[in-house]
């Protein structure tokens, strides 16, 4: 752990190490999107209530997922980066942000499309609904905090403080469904109880999520890495770099 | 198969708007983020290949180097 982190502290070492990382993430992320892809919409036997329409299960909830996985990483983040001041960490967290916000309108947006078959209505003040919405606000007001400040650290602190604080909504999205039951239905996946669903609809299921996680990790590791470029562009071992790949 | 024929998964059960537009903004936005992604670090590498080759012209060290990369990093927050 705290070799690792000493690690983390060298920008050359994320950098080597992310480049012989990164073509797995990819090939995982192509493969498990495809394959769930196809089998989630094609294979996948229809719901009996909700028909085909359930189908957008296989977006909606991978994206809802990472929405919230992204910002608890960008929190973790914000307190390595406050407590240890380690660069490359805080430049993972700047470029989780924008993804973080796509993933969190993706979840959104589909839910919403979801919704006028299912409950009669794109949107309504449902605890899940408005809390996914808070979320979405947090990850702008995070991206914006770090366009406001003219000094990088001051901007890298604040976007770091706001994470930190954010997170207190990722258990509330959590429970939303348990502590309102309004609208949203609760969660499909369990640790402890049995799936609510047949092996046939899940499976395709789990295969979307591990496949968004691989591209989200893929995501960041490029990213950070052009972020070192960008951040580092003054340091010998960056400047060998362009030279060594003219 | 879930469906009988092509024009059946085309058509979704009569809800072939909701499950394709949701499909459609999802694999879009997937797209554009690794498209974004891959333009950045071309655009980025590129950059730095250019300040390099022109300090060596120039025939600059370390010290006016803060300067010129405070020209060309310049656009830090435009991610």
């Amino acid at each position: 752990m705290w070799a690792f982190i000493n690690k983390l502290r060298s920008p050359k070492w994320f950098y080597a190490i992310g480049a012989r990382l990164q073509p797995f993430f990819w090939l995982a992320a192509v493969v498990l999107i495809l394959v769930g892809t196809v089998w989630g919409l094609a294979f996948a036997p229809a719901d009996y209530q909700q028909g085909n329409s359930f189908r957008i299960i296989y977006v909606h909830v991978p994206a809802a997922f990472l929405a919230q996985s992204i910002f608890v990483s960008m929190a973790v983040c914000g307190l390595v980066f406050m407590v240890w001041k380690i660069k490359v960490v805080d430049m993972a967290a700047a470029m989780m942000a924008p993804l973080g916000a796509a993933m969190t309108f993706v979840s959104l947006f589909s839910g919403a499309v979801w919704g006028v078959p299912t409950w009669g209505t794109w949107w309504m003040w449902d605890a899940r609904l408005t809390s996914m919405l808070i979320l979405l606000f947090l990850y702008l007001g995070v991206i914006a905090l770090r366009g406001a400040f003219s000094s990088r650290d001051s901007a890298s602190r604040a976007a770091s403080v706001l994470a930190m604080v954010g997170v207190i909504n990722i258990p509330i999205i959590k429970y939303s469904v348990d502590w309102w039951y309004t609208l949203h239905q609760p969660a499909t996946f369990t640790i402890t109880g049995r799936a609510a669903m047949p092996m046939e609809m899940w499976a395709p299921l789990l295969i979307m999520v591990m496949g968004f996680y691989s591209f989200f990790i893929a995501v960041t590791l490029m990213r950070t890495r052009s972020e070192i470029l960008r951040r580092e562009s003054n340091k010998r071992w960056v400047r060998d770099l362009a030279t060594e790949e003219r | 198969m879930a469906f009988e024929s092509l024009h059946e998964f085309f058509a979704m059960g009569g809800h072939a708007p909701y499950v394709w537009a949701a499909w459609g903004v999802t694999a879009g936005l997937l797209i554009a983020i690794v498209l974004h992604a891959r333009a950045e670090r071309r655009l980025l590498m590129r950059n730095l290949q250019r300040r390099v080759r022109r300090e060596e012209r120039l025939g600059t060290g370390q010290g006016e180097m803060a300067e010129i990369s405070h020209q060309v990093g310049g656009n830090h927050h435009d991610s």
